[in-house]
C-alpha cells in the first residue's frame, strides 16, 4: 500500500501552477477555476466520462444499484497511514462495499480554504488517485469552492458514488437470526488512534498507522462465495465497533453478545487508549468492517477472510442472543458482565 | 500491557473472588472512595461476581461530580469575558451549571480548551500575551501539585496574563463528613490509591481509629480491587479496623513529598461545598497569600449569584452511599448523559454514569 503510493508520487510530478496557495479566484467559476483544472485535476483523474468535460457525467447502468455520500472533514488532514485523499475515495467506496455493491463511479467535490498550500492540494489528488486505481472506480463529475481564510480547516472533501450490487448480495437486518456469529475484520480503534497521535497538544510517540484502505475487493470476494450467508455489514467508523453493534441491537431487538477477550487489538493501540482514558470499541476505524455470518458459515468465512491482506487479523467476536434483546452485552476480560452502550457525545480526555 | 494485565488475570480474579465468599459471615458496606474504582468494579462486571452480603457502595471520590453548581457558574462566567482563554480537562465540560454547561458555553463562542496539563496553559498564556489564560483547577489531592506547579513556573515566567480558577477538594474530609452522618452505613473503606500516591496513608490513621473504621488503600484493576475487598472484609470478620496498603506498588507510607511540597508552596487549606454535599470545612485548597495574583478568584471580579444545586438530583446521597444510583426516580429517564441532572451521570467517574453506560440493562445491578 505505501510502496504503491510513493510510485503513484513519483508519475506524478506536481504540474506547474500559477499560484503557490490555493485563493478565492480558484473557486470563482472563472479563469482560475479553468486554469487549475485544465493545469493537472482533468489530467490526473482523466477517463472518457470526465472527460465530457459537462455539467454533470452521463453513462448507463443496468440492475440494482447503491448510492451513497460522505463527507470528509479530518483534523489533521495528514495522518500516519494516509490522509484526507484516500480516506475520501475509500469510505465512500466501503460504504457502497457494505451494501453489498461495487463501486464505480465518484463524483468529487471540495471546499478549500482560501491559501492552502498548493503542493498539499497536489499531495491530496495524488493519493486520491491511488486510492481510486486500488478500488478500480472513475471519478467522472466534481465540483470546487474556495472559502475565505478562518471559514474552513484547509480542505473538507465530499465524494459521492454509486454501484451495482452482487447479485447474490442480500444485506439486510431484518435477515439476522439468532445464533447468527459477529466478525470482525481487524484490529479494531487503530485509524481512531493514528489521528489522536498527532493532534495538536496530544502528541505522542508511536508507529500506530490508520487503516485506511479500500475494502470492496474483500467483500465482493467473500460474496461470491457465502452469498446471503453474510446477513449484514456495516464499516464501523466514528463511534467505533460499539455503536454499530448497538444500532443493530436497537434495529433487530435481538441481544449481542460480544466477549472482551476476542477483541482484535494493536497492543500499541490498546496502550495509547488505556493512556488516554478513551475506550477502543468507541474509537473511529477506517478499513474496517463488522459482518454477521450464519453460524454454519461463521469458521469458513473467517478462514477465507484471514487469507485475504485486509482480514489478517479478523476475529469471531460474538453471537446474536434472545438475552437483552435491544441490548449489547460484553464479557469482561476477567469474566464479569457488562452493557456496552452508545456513546453520549465525544469521548472526552478524563481528568485523572 | 505489562504492569497492566497482571492485575486483569482472570484466574486471580476467580482466586480472590472464591476466597471473598468463603470468608463472608456477615452483611458488609464497603465504599471505595474512587470514581475510577466505581468504573472499574462496574465495568469488568465485578459487583455481581461478589457475595450478595457484601454491599458496594460508590463514594464521592469523582472531582467532577463534587465540584458545586457555582464553581461551574464562576468558571463559565471567566469563560465568557473578552480576550480570554480557559482551560478546563475535558471531563468538566458537560457537567451542568445553573443555566448551561461549559460545553454550551463553548458552543456559543467562549474560547475553552480542552488540556492534559496545566503546565500547556502555561505555554497557552507565553503564546497569547494579549489573553488572560485561566486554568480551571479541580481535582482532589492527585492533580494539586500539577496545579500548583503551573503557578509557579508561571510565576518564574513572571506571567500576568495566568490564573487558576482553584476547585480542589480532599479526601480525609469528607470520609469524615460520610462517617459522621446520622445515617451512615459504611462499614469499611477503599480508599484512593492515587490520592495516596501523593499524599501518603498517615492521615487516614485518626479516620480508622476514631470510627473504628477499617480503611484499605486500594488500586484501580480488578486484582487490585477484590484484593482490598478481601483485605477489608478479613478485617472486618476479624473486629479489626486498621490502615492497609494494598496499592504498595504505588503508595508509599509517607506518599509523594516532593509534591506535596509543591502544593504547600502554593495553596492554603479551606473550606470547600461539595455538590449535594454541602459545606464540609478544611476539606479544600485555594491559591495562598503568596501566589494571589495568580488566582482567578483575586484577579477577576467575578459577579454572579450564589447558585443553588439541583433539587431533583440525589447526588448527594449518592457519594455518601445512602442511595445507588437506580434508586433514583429520575435515572435513565430525566436524567442522562445527553441531559444530566447531576454532574454523577456525565463524568468519566460519576457513579451515576457507570450505572448508565454498563449496567442499565434490566437484569444488572437492579440494586
Amino acid at each position: 500500500m505505501k510502496e504503491e503510493k510513493i510510485k503513484m508520487a513519483l508519475h506524478c510530478p506536481m504540474p506547474k501552477f500559477d499560484f503557490d496557495v490555493i485563493t478565492l479566484g480558484h473557486g470563482s467559476g472563472g479563469l482560475l477555476t479553468h486554469r487549475l483544472l485544465q493545469s493537472g485535476v482533468f489530467d490526473i483523474f482523466k477517463n472518457d466520462l470526465l472527460d465530457q468535460q459537462h455539467d454533470g457525467a452521463i453513462f448507463e447502468m443496468n440492475g440494482k444499484m447503491a448510492f451513497s455520500t460522505d463527507s470528509y472533514v479530518v483534523s489533521p488532514i495528514f495522518f500516519p497511514g494516509g490522509n484526507i485523499g484516500d480516506l475520501a475515495i475509500n469510505g465512500t467506496v466501503n460504504d457502497l462495499a457494505m451494501c453489498g455493491a461495487s463501486a464505480k463511479y465518484l463524483s468529487l467535490s471540495f471546499i478549500i480554504e482560501e491559501g492552502f498550500a498548493m503542493d498539499e492540494f497536489w499531495k491530496v489528488m495524488v493519493s486520491i488517485k491511488g486510492a481510486a486505481q486500488q478500488s478500480n472506480i472513475s471519478i467522472v463529475t466534481g465540483d470546487t469552492k474556495v472559502v475565505e481564510k478562518g471559514k474552513g480547516d484547509k480542505i473538507y472533501i465530499n465524494t459521492s458514488g454509486v454501484g451495482i450490487i452482487h447479485p447474490k448480495a442480500n444485506i439486510d437486518h431484518k435477515n439476522i437470526e439468532v445464533g447468527d456469529v459477529i466478525i470482525v475484520s481487524g484490529n479494531i480503534a487503530s485509524h481512531g488512534m493514528a489521528i489522536m497521535s498527532i493532534r495538536k497538544g496530544l502528541e505522542f510517540e508511536t508507529d500506530i498507522l490508520s487503516d485506511t484502505i479500500n475494502l470492496n475487493h474483500t467483500i465482493l470476494s467473500l460474496l461470491d462465495v457465502f452469498g446471503d450467508d453474510i446477513k449484514f455489514l456495516r464499516d464501523p467508523t466514528r463511534g467505533g465497533v460499539a455503536s454499530v453493534l448497538n444500532e443493530i441491537a436497537e434495529l433487530t431487538q435481538r441481544g449481542f453478545y460480544i466477549d472482551q477477550k476476542l477483541l482484535p487489538i494493536d497492543e500499541q493501540v490498546d496502550g495509547a487508549c488505556e493512556m488516554l482514558g478513551l475506550d477502543p470499541l468507541y474509537v473511529a476505524n477506517e478499513g474496517l468492517f463488522m459482518a454477521i455470518v450464519k453460524k454454519e458459515s461463521a469458521n469458513e468465512f473467517l478462514a477465507q477472510l484471514k487469507n485475504d491482506p485486509n482480514g489478517t487479523h479478523a476475529a469471531i467476536i460474538g453471537e446474536v442472543t434472545t438475552e437483552n434483546c435491544g441490548r449489547v452485552i460484553m464479557k469482561s476480560r476477567v469474566g464479569g458482565k457488562r452493557m456496552v452502550n452508545y456513546l453520549t457525545g465525544e469521548q472526552l480526555p478524563r481528568i485523572c | 500491557m505489562k504492569y497492566l494485565s497482571e492485575y486483569r488475570d482472570p484466574e486471580l480474579v476467580e482466586e480472590f473472588i472464591k476466597e471473598i465468599h468463603r470468608i463472608t459471615t456477615k452483611p458488609w458496606t464497603l465504599m471505595e472512595i474512587c470514581g475510577g474504582q466505581t468504573h472499574s468494579l462496574v465495568k469488568n462486571g465485578i459487583l455481581e461476581m461478589l457475595p450478595d452480603k457484601i454491599t458496594m457502595v460508590h463514594g464521592p471520590g469523582c472531582p467532577v461530580c463534587v465540584t458545586s453548581v457555582s464553581v461551574i457558574d464562576e468558571a463559565i462566567f471567566l469563560a465568557e469575558q473578552p480576550n480570554t482563554i480557559l482551560c478546563s480537562f475535558g471531563d468538566m465540560l458537560r457537567v451542568p451549571g445553573s443555566s448551561k454547561s461549559l460545553l454550551e458555553a463553548k458552543a456559543s463562542g467562549a474560547d475553552i480548551r480542552i488540556l492534559y496539563s496545566p503546565l500547556e496553559a502555561v505555554q497557552l498564556a507565553v503564546q497569547n500575551p494579549g489573553k488572560q489564560v485561566i486554568f480551571f483547577a479541580v481535582g482532589f489531592e492527585t492533580t494539586a501539585p500539577a496545579n500548583a506547579l503551573s503557578v509557579v513556573h508561571a510565576a518564574q515566567l513572571k506571567l500576568n496574563n495566568y490564573s487558576i480558577l482553584a476547585s480542589h477538594v480532599l479526601v480525609p474530609p469528607a470520609m469524615e463528613a460520610i462517617l459522621s452522618d446520622d445515617e451512615n452505613k459504611i462499614d469499611a473503606f477503599l480508599a484512593a490509591g492515587h490520592v495516596c500516591t501523593i499524599m501518603g496513608i498517615e492521615e487516614y490513621h485518626p479516620v480508622a481509629s476514631k470510627y473504628h473504621c477499617p480503611i484499605v488503600v486500594t488500586g484501580f484493576e480488578p486484582v487490585d480491587l477484590l484484593q482490598g475487598i478481601l483485605m477489608a472484609v478479613q478485617q472486618l470478620e476479624n473486629g479489626e479496623y486498621k490502615v492497609e496498603n494494598q496499592y504498595s506498588r504505588s503508595v508509599q507510607r509517607e506518599g509523594n513529598v516532593l509534591a506535596q511540597n509543591t502544593i504547600h508552596k502554593v495553596f492554603a487549606i479551606s473550606d470547600r461545598i461539595w455538590r449535594g454535599i454541602g459545606n464540609i470545612p478544611q476539606s479544600g485548597y485555594e491559591v495562598n497569600e503568596e501566589y494571589k495574583n495568580f488566582n482567578a478568584r483575586n484577579k477577576f471580579n467575578i459577579d454572579i449569584p450564589f447558585a443553588e444545586e439541583n433539587k431533583e438530583c440525589i447526588s448527594g446521597d449518592i457519594m455518601k452511599g445512602l442511595k445507588k444510583p437506580k434508586q433514583c426516580p429520575n435515572f435513565g429517564s430525566k436524567c442522562k448523559p445527553e441531559h444530566p441532572l447531576g454532574a454523577p451521570m456525565v463524568s468519566s467517574e460519576g457513579a451515576c454514569a457507570a450505572y448508565y453506560h454498563y449496567a442499565d440493562a434490566d437484569s444488572m445491578l437492579t440494586i
